[in-house]
């Protein structure tokens, strides 16, 4: 099943194992996807759905298997919450028109004191543990969860069980209305529904595949959450076939999520300090983000440790282990208001690191008139790109609009190494940490990033080394020895991976797995889930390159390193049932072998290894941590070990996925009153409008995308001959109805405008994009690749001009997958022009 | 099909488990196409349409390998692609035939593997019997010990007699040197025991590289197995006995499964072999040696002023 | 001129000298090994002058597919998908396989550009003075900008002046000694990567 994700195009080499599925097991493929793709041409069903509607047909999907009682039973009893009760006090969105209980209109958030299990308090899984509204209570928490397990009906029949309540909730996802929603045909409908409900049970699993197409909404984590309750309703999560697997588009984008070039967390998913959550002291802080039960029990011994590898002897029990050095968050800082807060002066310095904000960054007119109002841009890149050229290679620069002599930025380009000419270690999406030799020496004043950092790092704590002001001590104690070799001075890699991978602090030996980690200061650790990386000094366990042989397992152990603890199937409890058996003799992979009383895997096991099947807490014990949690419960990060069907904190938008439309729709929602989500975080101003639902002006759905030929914002493979020549040019490709209503032929130009920008494209007249029929309206749907830009062989105008600044509440990620435009014949006219003020004379109602 | 695929890891390979490796592993091939390449005997390509994603890794890995300059046509408005047909300086390329509604309607339910949108990695045929090799009179072109067809750089003159003798329009003249190019099935590669570069690299296994007995074979397998599965409309173009085999050719040593007529994908329904209207290779040779050459040779003196 | 003139000639020499027909005529197989030439005898892969062979990982999507990075000396020489690994098996798609286009592209930035505020034109400047300069940029904001507390006594120690972005295409490594330093040492919070777009 891929829904939200163009795999073919986008991940060719993962869709080699699809194919492999179908060749060896038959497997059907199902193809869910506004777009008639690649992906759709090798799948077996295609259902066509309106961009921004997956939800509608989620829980479609979620309505079908309940009412038609296809669920795997035996599974989702034991291992998820779907029997657990809910406070009385929850009402959901089929009561209150599309809101949940606990909205504060003010605030503009949900307060989730409603969504608790009735009579505990339940922590968030995810960084922010801290339940941010309803519970500042971390004493209540600990008390109502360690003096027993959460209330729960097996009999399902509890008016407020998770049960009853998602059968409330989803009743009106009907077919006829995911058809209505979607736009996609109920029979389409119902033969994917039948073919997810007949591949489940002890014999079968199915996998599901997301990428973008699924991130790139403001209801996208919503979306996710509705594909992982399917999951864990047909018992396909935590066994092999199963899983809902994320696509995920750079190198080591996983790995820049764990080990986190990003605000809001720390290594290893600690989430960063915040001004607006009682983190003032690392007591509070400890005591507020660490859950009493499951595996996040142990949150101090990560974070002490983590102190003690960035501060080293300055750590101190007394100064909180340098604790107070730790910049504290005010707010959303990631890309979007970044952005904004370089338009409005605040960030005066940018670092650019691999990234072409320009391009791939969102309503990028607004990006590059906010751009001159930087003091000093560094740029690392392989190539020249349109952020460092904007200035005089821009459109509006060309027309003589701007001029560089107004622009007041002091601009450093810094020539950056690839894999080959530097070493080091990529994340890959399933987890993967694969090690990547350098072959050679950079050339002239090429430098990899760990070059640029490490000796940038050494210049700084020089320039601050006599300071004597206290603001300036956590960069004066900051640890920085790291070894260099070569005529360039490179530090060493692999002294950055033993840091991360944590040792003892007085005997400097390397940690072999996480459960070593200390609160006391005794061990240092960078990140901990990467611990059993490099588990000896002389072992890099990121370098193996032995796969199983023909007759191995297939799990491949020892080809490279999967975190947490080589796991390369997580939750592979939930691999066998209850009792500990495997589901069924062809889906084996994890079994209680009572006579050597321990779990045997053909995987790292993801539980406690002589945890049996039939243990019980004794809760008279007021057990914490993982002996809270009993033999029946796989997902050790949740503090009941239950996958959450129904999620009680932790998402800022409902704790069940509900349909709204996207921020901007040509259609009213026809589900509920609540147009858009009520959380959606939005910046509206001058330059960043947003179109009204159904706006005349703006009367078609856009939808953005990637090409297999091209990399994300192109600089890669636009400057590459070889690549560039297979799409050499921008297009937007619209469907032969609407190319007819407008007179445009194939290869016409055509100039395609929203509020925030207009930009002309080259027409690719195509059935691949079809019209939806959506509650009784014709709905043009449209879409266009975003790769390019002025720079390389293969060029075309930014599609990201059109995009608005509006993000997920969750994620903080943009909706460029499903937003409205006007289209219309010809090229761009100088009035069409994204650069002046037009903006706000289009924007207006009146126009 | 299960005979490519192999997830597992072969056991030789597990004699590589260091990073750094001293040079290319000996026999690449045995681990990527599981095959020994040996001289004398044929081999060749198998393009089964019906795994192929449209990737066009296959052009990447042969531009790439042979340093083949990029075609830079701009947008062709044909579908997803845009480098047009076989050349002097693209050697594979991926057709794209877009067939999304049927019946009047877009479909939804399909057949399964490729369908509806057409994708074909096009190729040197490599003829049994090559218009090309017989109409050359330099004896450039000629048949390798691995059974396949390749110019020879330091002996092709640049007359051109091959490319009208081509049935399927594979070969022409580059603008750069002026000299006939074509796929070589990657020589230098099999001399080394490495699978020729687009098959190595295909992420599907559309593209299979092997003995071409064996592939003909496998083809027949696979053209069974699509049957049974349903997919009615899957028939072989290349193999001993169908169509592309016509007029004196034979059998291609590259050779395909298509999903739908060959005329759909561009191919010739009855190629026939042009040396029924060209003079016999050697004796044309002997004529016009010197003064071909020589013509040749004044040609690019002109060309480089 | 004259050199060129030369290798024309040098080449149609040659070409006569390996002509095959004469050996053709002799019976031997016309179309087939009588008529090998020289280059043809003589070529062998490319790979087989690598010194080292190095083993990498993709740079563009998250696949994580293995490749081999040839090198003969200073040079890369070739890039190809590695036979070993269970992900790819030697594979790769049209990005992977342009990866030596990439590593290897005459376009590439070799040397640090410079351009001073209202300037036309970037200028050449020393890798070193670029790293000093932007040091004490990077202090400079800092030191004007660095909040210890927030007006209602919140301890925050931070400053909003200095943004990095960029991360998932670099290494683990790098993103770590990136965040250690930007967050851990300078106080820097606006710091993001493309796992957000």
């Amino acid at each position: 099943m891929v829904m939200g994700s163009n795999m073919a195009e986008n991940h060719p080499i993962a869709f080699r194992f699809v194919l492999e599925a179908k060749e060896r097991n038959g497997a059907t493929i199902i193809h869910v996807d506004p777009r008639f793709t690649r992906t759709s041409a090798l799948a077996d069903l295609y259902a066509p759905v309106r961009a921004g509607s997956d939800i509608a047909f989620l829980g479609g999907l979620i309505n079908y298997i309940l009412e038609k009682d296809l669920w795997f039973k035996e599974y989702a009893l034991a291992y998820t919450n779907i029997a657990t009760i809910i406070e009385d006090a929850f009402q959901g969105a089929e009561a209150l028109d599309g809101f949940f209980s606990g909205w504060d209109e003010d605030k503009h958030i949900y307060d989730e004191t409603s969504w608790q299990y009735r009579g505990q308090i339940v922590p968030s899984p995810m960084a922010e543990h801290y339940s941010r509204q309803g519970h500042p209570e971390p004493d209540k928490a600990e008390e109502s969860l360690t003096s027993g397990p959460p209330p729960t009906d097996p009999t399902l029949q509890h008016p407020n069980c998770v049960y009853q309540i998602m059968r409330r909730h989803y009743a009106r996802y009907t077919p006829e209305m995911v058809e209505r929603v979607t736009g996609c045909p109920q029979a389409t409908f119902l033969q994917v529904a039948e073919a997810i409900t007949r591949n489940s049970g002890r014999e079968r699993t199915g996998a599901w595949c997301y990428a973008v197409g699924w991130t790139h909404h403001t209801t996208g984590v919503q979306m996710i959450r509705a594909c992982a309750i399917i999951q864990a309703l047909l018992g396909n999560i935590g066994r092999p076939g199963g899983g809902v697997l994320a696509l995920r588009g750079h190198a080591s984008i996983q790995g820049s999520t764990d080990i986190p070039t990003l605000y809001h967390l720390l290594p290893g998913y600690l989430p960063q300090p915040s001004s607006t959550h009682p983190h003032g002291t690392l007591a509070d802080y400890m005591r507020v983000e660490s859950a009493p039960t499951g595996l996040w029990h142990n949150f101090p011994k990560y974070i002490v440790s983590l102190l003690r590898a960035w501060y080293g002897d300055a750590a101190a029990e007394a100064n909180e282990w340098g604790y107070g050095w730790v910049p504290k968050i005010t707010g959303d800082h990631s890309q979007l208001p970044m952005m904004l807060a370089i338009r409005d002066g605040t960030i005066k310095g940018l670092l650019l690191m691999g990234q072409n904000p320009v391009i791939g960054g969102h309503n990028t007119t607004m990006i590059r008139e906010a751009l001159p109002n930087l003091e000093w841009l560094v740029i690392r890149e392989t190539f020249e790109n349109e952020t460092a050229s904007y200035w005089y290679k821009s459109p509006e620069a060309l027309r003589g609009e701007i001029r560089p002599e107004d622009n007041q930025t002091e601009m450093f380009m810094l020539p950056a190494a690839l894999p080959g000419e530097k070493e080091g270690t990529f994340t890959n999406t399933h987890r993967l940490i694969q090690w990547h030799d350098q072959v050679v020496e950079p050339r002239a004043d090429i430098r990899s990033d760990l070059w640029f950092t490490y000796h940038l790092g050494k210049r700084l704590k020089e320039l601050y080394a006599d300071s004597t002001d206290p603001k300036d001590l956590p960069i004066q104690n900051l640890t920085w020895e790291y070894p260099e070799h070569g005529r360039i001075a490179e530090p060493s890699a692999e002294a950055v991976l033993r840091e991360i991978n944590g040792y003892s602090w007085l005997g400097r030996e390397q940690i072999a797995s996480f459960a070593d980690l200390k609160d006391d200061g005794s061990t240092a650790c960078g990140c901990w889930i990467y611990s059993g990386v490099f588990p000896r000094a002389d072992l890099n366990h990121a370098r193996s390159r032995r796969g199983d042989g023909p007759d191995g397992p297939g799990t491949h152990l020892n080809w490279a390193f999967a975190w947490p603890a080589n796991r390369r199937l997580i939750y592979n409890r939930a691999a066998a049932d209850p009792e500990g058996k495997p589901w069924s003799e062809r889906k084996r992979y994890t079994w209680w072998n009572a006579e050597k009383g321990e779990w045997d895997c053909l995987d790292a096991l993801d539980f406690e290894p002589q945890k049996a099947p039939d243990y019980v807490p004794d809760w008279s014990t007021r057990p914490h941590g993982m002996d809270a949690l009993d033999g029946k419960s796989p997902f050790t990060f949740m503090a009941d070990g239950k996958g959450q069907l129904f999620s009680p904190s932790g998402l800022k938008d409902g704790p069940l996925p509900t349909h709204y439309e996207p921020v901007e729709s040509p259609v009213r929602n026809p589900l509920y009153g609540q147009q858009d989500n009520p959380a959606t975080k939005k910046w509206e101003s001058a330059d960043n409008r947003y179109h009204t639902v159904g706006d005349p002006r703006f009367p078609y759905v856009l939808t953005t995308y990637r090409l297999t030929e091209h990399h994300s914002g192109g600089i890669p493979t636009r400057l590459v001959p070889s690549t560039a020549e297979l799409q050499p040019e921008g297009f937007v490709e619209i469907p032969p109805e609407l190319a007819r209503e407008k007179g445009i032929a194939n290869l016409d130009w055509a100039t395609i405008s929203t509020a925030r920008g207009a930009i002309e494209m080259k027409v690719l007249v195509t059935e691949r994009l079809r019209p939806f029929a959506i509650d009784g309206q014709q709905v043009y749907q449209i879409g266009m690749p975003w790769h390019f830009g002025w720079e390389g062989y293969a060029t075309g105008d930014i599609a990201n001009a059109l995009t608005a600044v509006v993000a997920d509440p969750n994620s903080s990620i943009h909706e460029g997958k499903a937003f409205t435009c006007d289209l219309r014949k010809g090229r761009l006219r100088r009035g069409d022009s994204e650069a002046s003020g037009d903006r706000d004379a289009v924007a207006s109602p009146e126009g | 099909m299960v005979e490519r695929y192999p997830t597992a890891i072969p056991p030789r390979a597990l004699d590589y488990t260091g990073a750094i490796m001293p040079q290319l592993m000996p026999d690449e091939a045995e681990l990527t196409a599981g095959l020994r390449i040996v001289p004398g005997r044929t081999y060749g390509f198998f393009t089964d349409t019906s795994l192929c994603i449209g990737c066009k890794a296959c052009e990447v890995a042969c531009k790439e390998w042979n340093a083949l300059p990029a075609a830079n046509l701009g947008l062709t408005g044909e579908s997803y692609d845009n480098t047009a047909a076989l050349s002097a300086t693209t050697w594979r390329h991926v057709a794209f035939v877009e067939q999304i509604s049927a019946g009047g309607a877009r479909v939804t339910a399909m057949q399964p593997y490729q369908s509806n949108w057409l994708m074909m990695s096009d190729v040197c045929k490599h003829c049994e019997r090559a218009g090309c090799l017989e109409a050359c009179p330099t004896g450039s072109l000629f048949r390798t010990e691995f059974g396949t067809v390749v110019v020879q750089q330091d002996i092709c003159n640049g007359c051109g007699y091959c490319v009208p003798a081509c049935p399927f329009g594979v070969i022409t003249t580059s603008e750069v040197d002026g000299k006939a190019h074509k796929c070589t099935l990657c020589y230098d590669r099999m001399k080394g025991g490495l699978e020729p570069a687009c098959a190595k690299a295909c992420p599907t296994d559309s593209i299979q590289f092997g003995e071409l007995g064996e592939l003909q074979g496998r083809a027949e397998r696979r053209l069974a197995t699509l049957h049974e599965r349903g997919v009615a409309n899957a028939s072989l173009y290349g193999a001993p006995g169908t169509p592309g085999t016509t007029g004196g050719i034979g059998p291609l040593h590259a050779f395909f499964l298509l999903l739908d007529r060959p005329e759909r994908y561009g191919l010739p329904v009855a190629p026939t072999l042009p040396s029924r209207r060209v003079r016999p290779a050697i004796l044309a040779g002997l004529a016009t040696m010197a003064g071909i050459a020589l013509a040749a040779a004044a040609t690019f003196m002109g060309e480089k002023k | 001129m004259a050199n060129e003139r030369q290798g024309v000639w040098g080449r149609v020499r040659a070409g006569l000298r390996d002509w095959s027909v004469p050996r053709q005529l002799r019976g031997e197989d016309a179309l087939g090994a009588a008529a090998e030439s020289a280059d043809s005898r003589r070529t062998r892969p490319r790979l087989e002058e690598a010194d080292r062979v190095g083993a990498s990982i993709c740079p563009y999507c998250a696949v994580g597919c293995g490749q081999l990075i040839y090198a003969r000396g200073d040079e890369i020489i070739h890039v190809e998908g590695d036979p070993r690994s269970p992900i790819n098996r030697g594979t790769l798609c049209p990005k992977g396989a342009a990866t030596f286009g990439w590593l290897s592209n005459p376009n590439r930035l070799t040397t640090v550009k410079y351009r001073a505020p209202g300037a036309d034109r970037w200028e050449e400047r020393p890798l070193d003075w670029a790293m000093e300069r932007i040091a004490q940029l990077v202090k400079r904001t800092r030191d004007e900008t660095f909040v210890r507390q927030l007006p209602d006594g919140t301890t925050v120690n931070h400053t909003l002046a200095i943004a990095e972005l960029g991360g998932a295409t670099l290494d683990n490594e790098e993103n770590y000694l990136l965040k250690k330093l930007l967050s851990g040492g300078l106080g820097m919070v606006f710091i993001e990567n493309q796992a957000r777009i």
